[in-house]
């Protein structure tokens, strides 16, 4: 048996392999089953990675490398693939050298995330070649030095489309329109103005994607922009963001689910609802950045050090959060009640300016005025030992 | 015999159209000792009515009973049923349950069990309580049903690739873009130009050209049928939701259509469709938001516990739909012709039933054929989740696609001869790749570098210079 078994070797992933290994755990495994390490930043040739957790700032791959070598050490076996979650700790995976089972103390799931493609939004039109995800269009041009076209539109104006655009410019290809369908870009303000004055993509807000046409490849887009619909010829369609945790892993196991997060639910110690499983990373919801998911790594590392020494609370003694008013999301989903501080991380479903408020059986617990926008993480703090015999607990944004 | 096959030979038969009718037809002739080509339009072959179906072996219960439809139906379930293993295809038999959910509707189902007994299908009579436990996740609003047993779910686009591998690899030969675009008839022989400027020779040439089959048969002859291609459009949800429906979920069938099925897939997703849109576009199948989101919704309905599921793929496909309900299938003796026409939704199962009755038909016309003692087997590459697949094999090659779990050895393996796959739909259907949740999200680059520049679309490396990167 192993003391822990990490699955995924991203920024979360190979963070915590590095703390457990740093504290002596011997024997760690981290499954990948990409064919090397590193995760998602891999594809994202552009800088903007390792300020929060190396204090330097790097592309996605030398971030990523930064990653595998702060965790030398620890054994990291690629191309091999968790097919399935079993109860207490025992996992099935597809290696490349035969399939196997797995047991470990505790298992880390850090799957991480990815975009919503275009089916998921149910688009109207052909489906051509040319229709593609940020992830993949990075993927392509960064590490695969490809141009899969070269006058695509972009969809959506999360962080990650702007990052699109920076793609986009580096292999030489010409983004003829951002379209979005609300009245101002998800992402913070000045990436509005910065891509206008910078990099030369208009921005076309409160504007829909009505369908894509094309036979073998997209020809043109008809997009509707308040209330006049007109045609678009481009070659190409880049679906960015409304990103989803990868954890079809977890749905298919015992382990509960959060509808609101769509990664499993977890306690304020990392552990899902089987105590041999934590999770941490972007399989929790979506999306932080690099460096956020990188602490969460190392925290979920202490928690489990502490669960390995038998000192972690028991998973009954916590009070279950329930979501409501404006927010989206938020998690941890069980709060113990030996936890010192603990707080919760939540996100707005749209601007919304108001007071967040945790309650337990009408009394509030914890508040703060907040600003909320969509792309901003919240932050609530609350003493577990307030919460101490609560069975339930709301989160809401009035 | 594959495409570089000598053109002056004279064939016994020429098949137009590679979808699944086409495919089942030519397997049976190769089989039944005719040299036989098969001709399809297209770069790769199922690539028109046969690539968007719902991917299920139908009894024929439901088949209005004495018609051509329903023996073929029939025929074709048994001889799918006795060949599947030797080709190494799929059969999940779930069973269907078709759900009355009005008392209007419950009233139909004595009509169907009755149909069905005069169709040779085994179904009989559930009430609402058997049909719960059976299937906890529905609408507890059913009101009783009719269970079908032998329903099955197969791999729609497996199976027709091994009928024309199969007769392939018994002699047959195998045109892509090779469109036939006019065809004379000259002292009983056939000669068919096709597109790229080949022509073919034939004695007889059978006609499956599925949403095209009424242009095809004006070569022969003022076409007595119409098509007017019918647009079915499916919504597929993400494989956790596949275990809320064991059987096959059927609606009562109205006179147009049979309605919106709930059914698991080969692959282990959920699938929710077909729409029925009559329209004249004869190649492109789009999808509507519209259509789409009233799918889910009606997937919700029967489902409740589907909302929690997501989407993986949006699909549509076109039936050869004509003026009417039965199949169009009629030799000509004189035309030295065979037109098989409007195998409107039932052509996954029916085309083995279909093949033989063409085979028997020429026959009749043109004389016996004659069967040559041994046959070669080919088996297919296993697609299906219930059975192994090349993932769980030791030492494998990496997994490329990682929602559907494809290896780079099955990529690679679709490019070989005999029939290499020639384009990215092609590509999906043959190995599954990109066909799962992320639908290329994490796979796409890896898959063009494997195609390396033998899938037109797909792009090719060092276009953007690596020093940048």
């Amino acid at each position: 048996m192993r003391p822990v078994v990490i699955i995924g070797a991203g920024p979360a992933g190979l963070t915590a392999a590095r703390v457990l290994r740093d504290n002596g755990i011997r024997d760690v495994l981290v499954l990948e089953r990409a064919a090397a390490g590193g995760g998602l930043p891999r594809h994202c040739g552009h800088p903007g990675f390792g300020l929060f957790d190396f204090r330097r700032v790097w592309t996605g791959p030398a971030y990523a490398q930064r990653l595998i070598e702060a965790a030398r050490g620890v054994e990291i076996m690629a191309n091999a693939t968790v097919t399935r979650i079993k109860p207490k700790g025992r996992i099935e995976i597809a290696a490349q050298a035969g399939l196997g089972t797995i047991e470990a103390r505790a298992i880390l799931i850090a799957t991480g995330i990815r975009e919503a493609p275009r089916s998921a939004r149910l688009v109207s039109g052909a489906r051509p070649w040319g229709v593609t995800t940020t992830g993949a269009f990075q993927d392509m041009v960064y590490v695969g030095a490809m141009r899969p076209f070269s006058r695509p539109i972009i969809v959506g104006t999360e962080l990650v489309s702007f990052s699109a655009i920076l793609t986009a410019r580096h292999a030489g290809i010409h983004v003829l329109a951002m379209i979005e369908e609300g009245d101002r870009i998800v992402a913070r303000r000045p990436l509005d103005l910065a891509s206008r004055a910078l990099l030369g993509v208009p921005i076309l807000t409160r504007t829909r994607l009505l369908r894509i046409n094309g036979l073998d490849r997209v020809e043109s887009v008809e997009i509707e922009r308040d209330g006049a619909r007109s045609m678009l010829a481009c070659d190409g369609v880049i679906f960015t963001g409304q990103f989803r945790p990868e954890a079809a892993l977890v749905e298919a196991s015992p382990l509960t689910v959060d509808e609101r997060t769509g990664g499993p639910a977890i306690d304020s110690a990392w552990r899902c609802s089987d105590p041999h499983y934590f999770a941490a990373g972007n399989v929790l919801r979506p999306v932080e950045h690099s460096g956020w998911v990188a602490r969460e790594g190392k925290s979920a590392a202490h928690a489990i050090l502490k669960a390995l020494d038998g000192g972690l609370e028991d998973i009954d003694s916590a009070t279950t959060l329930s979501v409501e008013g404006a927010l989206r999301y938020a998690y941890p989903q069980r709060l113990l009640w030996d936890r010192g501080g603990i707080t919760i991380f939540s996100r707005a479903a749209r601007a919304h300016r108001g007071v967040l408020r945790l309650t337990a059986a009408g009394e509030t617990l914890a508040m703060r005025r907040v600003s909320a926008l969509p792309e901003r993480r919240l932050s609530l703090t609350v003493p577990g030992e307030r919460l101490r015999g609560k069975r339930d607990a709301v989160i809401r944004l009035d | 015999m594959t495409e570089r096959s000598s053109h002056s030979e004279i064939f016994d038969v020429a098949v137009i159209g590679a979808g699944v009718v086409g495919c089942a037809v030519f397997r049976e002739f190769v089989l039944a000792g005719a040299r036989t080509i098969i001709l399809e339009r297209d770069a790769d072959f199922l690539n028109g009515a046969s690539k968007g179906n719902s991917g299920l072996l139908h009894t024929g219960f439901d088949a209005q009973p004495g018609t051509l439809e329903a023996k073929c139906v029939s025929d074709g379930y048994r001889a799918y049923c006795e060949i599947h293993k030797r080709l190494n295809l799929p059969l999940r038999k779930t069973g269907a349950i078709v759900i009355a959910w009005t008392d209007d509707e419950a009233g139909n189902l004595l009509a169907i069990v009755e149909r069905a007994r005069a169709n040779g299908a085994e179904a009989r009579p559930v009430s609402a309580a058997e049909i719960r436990s059976e299937v906890p996740a529905l609408n507890d609003s059913a009101k009783a049903g009719v269970r079908v047993p032998g329903e099955s779910v197969i791999d729609p686009w497996s199976a027709p690739l091994a009928y024309l591998l199969q007769g392939i690899a018994n002699g047959g030969a195998a045109w892509r873009e090779a469109e036939v675009a006019e065809g004379r008839l000259c002292e009983a022989i056939w000669s068919l130009k096709t597109g790229a400027g080949r022509t073919v020779k034939a004695s007889v040439v059978i006609n499956c050209a599925g949403n095209y089959g009424d242009l095809v048969e004006a070569i022969a002859r003022p076409s007595p049928f119409r098509i007017r291609p019918r647009k079915g459009q499916f919504v597929v949800f993400d494989k956790s939701a596949a275990a809320l429906a064991g059987p096959i979920l059927l609606p009562v069938p109205n006179e147009r259509t049979k309605g919106v099925v709930v059914s698991q897939t080969a692959f282990g997703n959920l699938i929710v469709g077909p729409t029925a849109e009559d329209q004249d576009e004869r190649r492109l199948a789009t999808v509507e938001d519209s259509a789409l989101a009233a799918l889910v919704a009606e997937g919700r309905r029967i489902l409740p516990a589907l909302a929690r599921h997501g989407v993986t793929a949006v699909y549509a496909g076109l039936r050869p739909a004509t003026q009417f309900k039965d199949y169009q299938i009629e030799a000509l003796q004189k035309e030295r012709w065979i037109s098989v026409g409007g195998i409107r939704s039932t052509g996954l199962t029916g085309c083995l039933g279909i093949a033989r009755h063409v085979r028997e038909l020429y026959e009749e016309r043109f004389g016996e054929l004659p069967r040559p003692r041994s046959v070669k087997w080919t088996p297919v590459p296993n697609l299906a989740e219930d059975r192994p697949r090349a993932y769980q094999q030791n030492n494998r090659s990496e997994i490329v696609c990682h929602c559907e779990l494809v290896t780079a050895a099955e990529i690679e393996a679709a490019f070989e001869d005999p029939l290499p796959v020639a384009t990215l739909g092609g590509l999906r259907r043959r190995t599954r790749c990109m066909m799962g949740r992320c639908q290329g999200f994490y796979c796409t680059r890896r898959i063009a570098e494997i195609a390396a520049g033998r899938i037109r679309e797909l792009p090719q490396a060092a276009a953007v210079s690596r020093k940048d990167a």
